[in-house]
């Protein structure tokens, strides 16, 4: 099921909180929406869910326009909202019951669907307590067995991983992985590796707006033109060795990192890699090379870069 | 409509799952059960075979105790933010405005129908008006569904259950007393509309026996102005935060 999100804007007083963005999630995709908090993430998800109505702009979902025909657009999404509100007096099973009779499923049907869903998201312990006895991690493994009680196209889920430990982390990143194969899912999170890890694309936007779209390596590859190697060379007198590497053809930046040994952050020219001159270098002069890392630039940099400013 | 069972079903679920509901019968039958057979102008000091005794403390009685039922429906919801995960199931806001509607009607009705014993006692007894009995608990189911609809809306206004319970206790107060109070007061045209808004007019000719067009386009409208303001209070958090 295709979503595509065109010219949204929304506003709380005079303040965009989303401005004019548009995008397009194809069915087996699972977008990651990264942003600081303030983004617009929420809201962009709320007026997918037909919480908030946009003041421009429309979200067709398959062939459903969210504000024309929102009871239709309604049963196509699971959502998990951001802080996983639930009914504490409840009991698992009836809250899944309720969700999935609200979710118009056959009578008949309820019961396998939810057996499903308690194998699924590892609730067969917990089953039988109400919702407020629970521990975090388990009553976010509700809110997302209410999310897919009916087998939704399209799942939203914001900050799923919250309040997890990192077992679970593993765990519901994996079944996030599996379900994105059949289904389109659209997840927000300020946690990067938790983005490379399950998401097929990722958004980040800032202050309403999209700023950057594209795969993880993509957009690594986009931030960084320039090789950066870490190096540290012995029995060598630091000045010298600093000087000696500034002056080869391939470097345009030595940054002699501080300390007392001799380490170096070493940038090169553009589309050119200094590894060879610099190992040359150590063999001409008798140096002795211990350490050659290439320093990648992290999605945290790229989003540092972008959201900060 | 089928939402709004599923609703009002797990709405009268939790009211028995936290006890409220049986509070609120337990309080209700030991009032009115007190005040009509054992104290005060109870039916033996009248010595006459009706239940118009009660039908004046039920007046009472469910006046003090629909705000209780009514607080936490939207208030809790609203606080939690439970709310926002229900509207984004396949749910209109007037099948949530019905859906808890219903499970306080249905709840008012289970207590009225636990005080049919009175009205077999007093068959019993002597020569009942079933007529004038069967229109006085119609009047309650009346003027509940006007505390319930009045109590839904001030819980949707506010993620506070004391204050929901506050505000429904005050808004009630005029449809209750207050302008009765003040009609006698006026004369004039005044004193007609305020007379014509208090709702024990409304309710005491009912209880005897007559069921008249005016009151129910009254107690119709009130009804019907306070489910509507709910349902306005729910779309209302689409446009603004």
């Amino acid at each position: 099921m295709n979503i595509t999100v065109e010219n949204l804007t929304r506003k709380y007083g005079t303040q965009k909180a989303v401005d004019n963005i548009s995008f397009h999630v194809r069915t087996g995709e699972v977008l990651g929406f990264l942003g600081p908090n303030g983004a617009g993430k929420t809201t962009t998800m709320k007026i997918i869910t037909g919480l908030l109505s946009p003041n421009n702009g429309d979200v067709t979902v398959g062939n459903y326009s969210v504000l024309k025909e929102p009871e239709k657009v309604k049963q196509l999404i699971g959502f998990l909202p951001e802080n996983n509100p639930l009914y504490p007096d409840m009991g698992v099973i009836d809250y899944l019951a309720y969700s999935a009779r609200l979710q118009g499923i056959a009578e008949k049907k309820i019961k396998p669907r939810i057996a499903e869903m308690i194998r699924v998201c590892g609730l067969a312990i917990e089953k039988h307590k109400q919702i407020g006895e629970l521990s975090k991690g388990y009553r976010q493994r509700v809110g997302l067995a209410q999310a897919m009680i009916h087998d939704p196209k399209v799942l939203i889920l914001d900050e799923p991983t919250t309040g997890l430990d990192p077992n679970q982390i593993v765990e519901i990143r994996r079944l996030i992985k599996e379900l994105g194969k059949e289904k389109t899912v659209i997840l927000s999170t300020h946690i990067l590796p938790e983005v490379e890890a399950t998401c097929d694309r990722i958004l980040i936007i800032n202050k309403g707006k999209i700023v950057a779209d594209g795969t993880s390596d993509s957009l690594r590859k986009q931030a960084t033109g320039r090789e950066l190697l870490r190096v540290r060379i012995e029995d060598a007198d630091r000045d010298r060795a600093f000087m000696e590497l500034h002056s080869l053809e391939t470097v345009a930046l030595v940054d002699p990192l501080p300390g007392t040994s001799n380490y170096f952050e070493i940038q090169s020219h553009e589309n050119v890699s200094s590894r060879r001159t610099i190992f040359n270098l150590c063999v001409e002069k008798g140096y002795t090379l211990t350490e050659m890392t290439p320093v990648e630039t992290k999605l945290e940099d790229l989003f540092r870069d972008l959201t900060l400013n | 409509m089928r939402r709004s069972w599923i609703i009002a079903i797990k709405e009268l679920q939790s009211f028995f799952d936290s006890l409220t509901a049986y509070i609120m019968l337990i309080a209700f039958i030991g009032f009115s059960g007190f005040f009509t057979w054992l104290y005060g102008t109870d039916i033996f000091l009248r010595n006459q075979a009706d239940l118009k005794v009660f039908f004046a403390i039920a007046y009472w009685t469910l006046f003090f105790f629909i705000p209780a039922i009514t607080m936490r429906l939207f208030a809790e919801e609203n606080r939690t933010g439970t709310i926002e995960l229900l509207l984004t199931k396949p749910v209109t806001e007037w099948q949530v405005v019905m859906g808890k509607f219903l499970a306080c009607l249905l709840l008012v009705t289970i207590a009225l129908g636990l005080t049919l014993p009175y009205y077999i006692t007093v068959w019993k007894l002597g020569n009942i008006d079933h007529g004038a009995t069967l229109t006085g608990y119609i009047g309650l189911l009346l003027m509940s569904s006007v505390y319930i609809s009045i109590g839904l809306f001030t819980s949707s206004v506010t993620g506070n259950q004391i204050v929901a319970f506050l505000t429904a206790l005050f808004a009630g107060l005029f449809f209750n007393i207050i302008f009765d109070v003040l009609a006698s007061n006026f004369t004039g045209t005044t004193g007609t509309i305020l007379s014509y808004l208090s709702l024990s007019t409304h309710y005491e000719s009912i209880t005897r026996g007559v069921i008249d067009s005016k009151d129910l386009i009254y107690f119709a409208s009130l009804i019907l102005l306070f489910m509507i303001a709910t349902e306005m209070t729910l779309s209302k958090r689409k446009l603004s935060k």
